[in-house]
């Protein structure tokens, strides 16, 4: 079997409880139309799209309703066919305001059928790939959502030798990818090939953790008949396996450099849902307008994978899985380690939401934050190798020349640290804020030379 | 849904779950730990052990309450942490201190150590021996008055507080006034000697001379992962090697290395007070070095020093250079290693 066990220990990790099995054995089930969709403008990293339609229109079934505003951008598609009821501001995951499309559908489904499929896209040539993987709006489906064009056509001084497929979904709770690669494991295999052959590299690592054997096999299954060195990695589970930076380290031994991408070691990573959408996009001609989406939680009647459109209310959703059956205090758009905390369920799928997971009281107890004692635990739990006590000191004195010193910038925010935290200090909290004032700092101190 | 009865959601930064550890969890996890090393001093020392540990934590924690309140904060007396000093503070002291006297160091261990320096967390040096060597300087004939252990008197009450025939002197106590006399070595050092010795049957600290009990206690402490192996083994490592040395060097004024480890504090010190986490270092390197430089300063107090026993000290001064060492010991970050090049 062309099986790998991964190359590296982590730095620095947690073990979490992990609760997987609320929805692992779940198929993926279509939820049928809802009575509106609200379709956000910024649903990818950079800047949000442009929307190119207004009150009134009719819209068909995969037309594109927001158009690319800049290099680091993705165009945005119409759910479904119906009636633009309005071009508005509305709520973001982020709590933030942006611009959406709200629908309502006609209950047709019409399709636009706007990109012709490219059945056989061996001899259709790059830029032609390149070009439908943008103009299917394709974004990175693992989190932060970086326009998969963008990350498939590396700068020429950048070579690039191996695409890393990311099915580790170390997030607790979270199942999406597992089902996607489970259900899907073909396409996926077909979508890397694309991708491989856009990039021109022969090695391919599939980076799986160890809870999801039945995963693996899937894809074992899939590559069987690969050619060229294609194998699926086994990672070790544990918190954040999932993390581009840990991930390559784990798949490679490689560490992205401080402050580097993945493509500066000749990496490029890809979420298993992103290497669906580019099979289905490229093959189908089907725009990114629906994605898998875990609804869980020990409240939640029916835990389930969603495949919902995007722009589905999370309200919506949750009347999907059968609502609650006891009362839920916290909801989190994503996974419980890195997921962002909602206080409504008026907001919105994107092509990011992997998951919304309903917490009950006793799992979010109220913490009073004390002093640091020292204990040292977050340095041995951070994966990048910071100092998350100092990092936090500092930051509290609002000494953030001292916090940039000590790398603050380096931080991915996993949440290791704060987990692991006997004093509960609130250090993910401190560095987001010290993050974006280094930032701030930084910028500046460049507008002023 | 209840979105009627509860319309809102508890919004906070992630991570959204927690792995339940606290630090009134990692103290009450110490308070096992001592529990040994505290009933064996019950044991060995009779009335007096227990009236000085009742003293003790009740002193620290009603020292911590008092501050707190004057200070107009809340109590903060639950996380425990006042407990834990309270129990190492009376187990650094001789059985037969006057109860006063005690008292005294809780108000230092407290109010002086620990609460004007912002309380818990903030503390430079570990409290409990801040205040053992405060009491050393200011009852040095009081705290130096030992009994052995297992008195047949130990339960007979106020007899000790008085000087009186059954004071002796510790084992270290013994070898440096023949090293300072210039005296051949005074104890025989055979097997039954090291088995009281590992027992606690000696004279010294009451809380200090069982090395099993404290042993046991530091394996809990390891089990649960409240300490690491990194400052014990370094400390007892580094006075292990000298002690070694030294033996082989000059045979007839050093006592051999067995001697060295259970003798004096060494136990408690290397085991409890030196691997207090808000005064030793942050990461792994620099705890080892910590505990290096604990087991050097100890030694060399043991064997040139002013004092015959240097475990307290040395601890101290490597608190102080604690800032120190977790300056010199930055770990080099993920990726960093590679932007050089
Ligand atoms: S959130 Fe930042 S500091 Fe904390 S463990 Fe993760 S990378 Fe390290
Ligand atoms: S885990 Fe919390 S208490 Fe321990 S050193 Fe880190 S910040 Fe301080």
């Amino acid at each position: 079997m062309r099986t790998t066990q991964a190359l590296f220990k982590l730095r620095g990790s947690i073990h979490p409880e992990y609760f997987k099995g609320l929805a692992r054995d779940k198929d993926i089930v279509a939820m049928p139309l809802p009575k509106q969709l609200c379709v956000s403008m910024a649903q990818h990293l950079g800047a949000p799209a442009k929307p190119i339609v207004s009150k009134g229109d009719h819209v068909l079934k995969g037309q594109r309703i927001g158009e690319a505003a800049g290099f680091i951008s993705a165009h945005v598609h119409a759910p479904t066919s119906g009636t633009v009821t309005a071009v508005e501001d509305g709520p973001t995951v982020t709590g933030t305001l942006a611009l959406r499309v709200v629908i309502e559908p006609d209950g047709q489904d019409t399709p636009a059928n706007a990109l012709p499929p490219i059945k056989d896209w061996t001899t259709a040539g790059r830029d032609t790939i390149l070009a439908r993987i943008a103009d299917a709006g394709i974004a990175g489906m693992g989190g932060a959502g970086f326009p998969t064009r963008v990350k498939l056509s590396p700068p020429p001084d950048k070579p690039i030798d191996t695409l890393i497929i990311n099915g580790a979904e170390c997030e607790p709770y979270l199942t999406a990818d597992h089902r996607v690669m489970l259900e899907r494991a073909e396409q996926i295999w077909q979508g890397c090939e694309i991708m491989r052959s856009l990039l021109g590299v022969k090695t391919v690592r599939i980076a799986i953790e160890n809870n999801k054997p039945e995963a693996i096999k899937a894809m074992q299954t899939a590559i069987a008949k690969a050619d060229g060195d294609v194998a699926i990695c086994i990672l070790k589970t544990e918190y954040p396996q999932g993390a581009e930076k840990q991930q390559i380290f784990a798949t490679t031994g490689r560490e992205v450099p401080s402050g580097g991408l993945p493509m500066d070691v000749g990496c490029v990573v890809e979420n298993v849902g992103t290497t669906y959408a580019v099979w289905d996009a490229v093959v189908n001609g089907n725009p990114l307008i629906e994605r898998v989406t875990t609804v869980t939680g020990h409240p939640v009647a029916e835990p389930r994978n969603v495949l919902a459109r995007i722009g589905t209310s999370y309200a919506d959703l949750l009347a999907f899985c059968g609502g609650l059956t006891c009362d839920a205090v916290k909801i989190v758009s994503g996974g419980p380690m890195m997921g962002i905390a909602q206080s409504n369920l008026e907001t919105t799928t994107t092509k990011t939401t992997s998951g919304l997971l309903f917490l009950e009281a006793s799992r979010v107890p109220e913490y009073t934050s004390m002093p640091c004692i020292s204990c040292g635990r977050c340095v041995v739990a951070c994966p990048m190798d910071l100092l998350p006590a100092e990092l936090s000191n500092r930051i509290e004195a609002g000494d953030y020349d001292a916090a940039e010193s000590l790398n603050i910038l380096d931080c991915i925010e996993c949440g290791c640290c704060a987990f692991i935290c006997p004093a509960h200090r609130p250090l993910v909290q401190h560095f987001k804020m010290g993050k974006s004032r280094v930032i701030l700092k930084r910028r500046q101190a460049q507008t002023k030379s | 849904m209840s979105n009627d009865t509860q319309p809102y959601f508890i919004v906070s930064t992630a991570p959204h779950t927690h792995s339940g550890s606290s630090v009134r969890r990692i103290m009450l996890d110490v308070i096992i730990a001592l529990m040994p090393a505290v009933l064996a001093s019950f044991y060995l020392f009779g009335w007096h052990a227990v009236r000085l540990t009742a003293v003790c934590v009740l002193g620290c924690v009603g020292t911590e309450a008092l501050c707190r309140r004057l200070m107009g904060r809340d109590l903060g007396i639950g996380d425990l942490s006042a407990v834990v000093t309270g129990l190492l503070l009376a187990m650094n002291l001789p059985p037969a201190l006057p109860s006063g006297m005690a008292l005294v160091g809780c108000v230092i261990a407290i109010a002086i150590a620990k609460q004007v320096f912002g309380g818990i967390g903030y503390n430079p040096f570990n409290p409990a021996l801040v205040a053992r060597v405060a009491l050393l300087m200011s009852f040095p004939v009081a705290m130096t008055r030992w009994h052995d252990a297992l008195n047949p008197a130990r339960w007979l009450g106020f007899a000790w507080t008085v000087p009186d025939a059954t004071t002796t002197a510790t084992p270290l106590g013994l070898v440096k006034t023949a090293l300072t006399m210039k005296q051949p070595l005074p104890l025989t050092w055979d097997n039954s000697t090291m088995l009281d010795y590992l027992l606690g049957n000696m004279s010294g600290c009451i809380g200090e001379v069982s090395a099993l009990a404290l042993l046991l206690g530091a394996g809990y402490l390891l089990f649960r992962r409240c300490i690491t192996w990194h400052i014990p083994v370094t400390y007892i490592g580094t006075v292990a090697i000298f002690a070694a040395i030294l033996r082989v060097v000059d045979p007839a004024t050093n006592m051999p290395v067995s001697f060295h480890m259970l003798s004096g504090g060494l136990m408690l010190g290397a085991l409890f007070m030196a691997t207090d986490m808000v005064t030793s270092p942050l990461t792994r390197r620099g705890q080892l070095v910590f505990g290096a430089g604990c087991g050097l300063l100890t030694i060399l107090i043991r064997r040139w020093g002013g004092y015959p026993e240097g475990v307290s000290f040395a601890i101290l001064l490597m608190n102080a250079l604690t800032p120190l060492i977790n300056q010199a010991t930055r770990p080099g970050i993920f990726g960093q290693s590679r932007k050089k090049k």
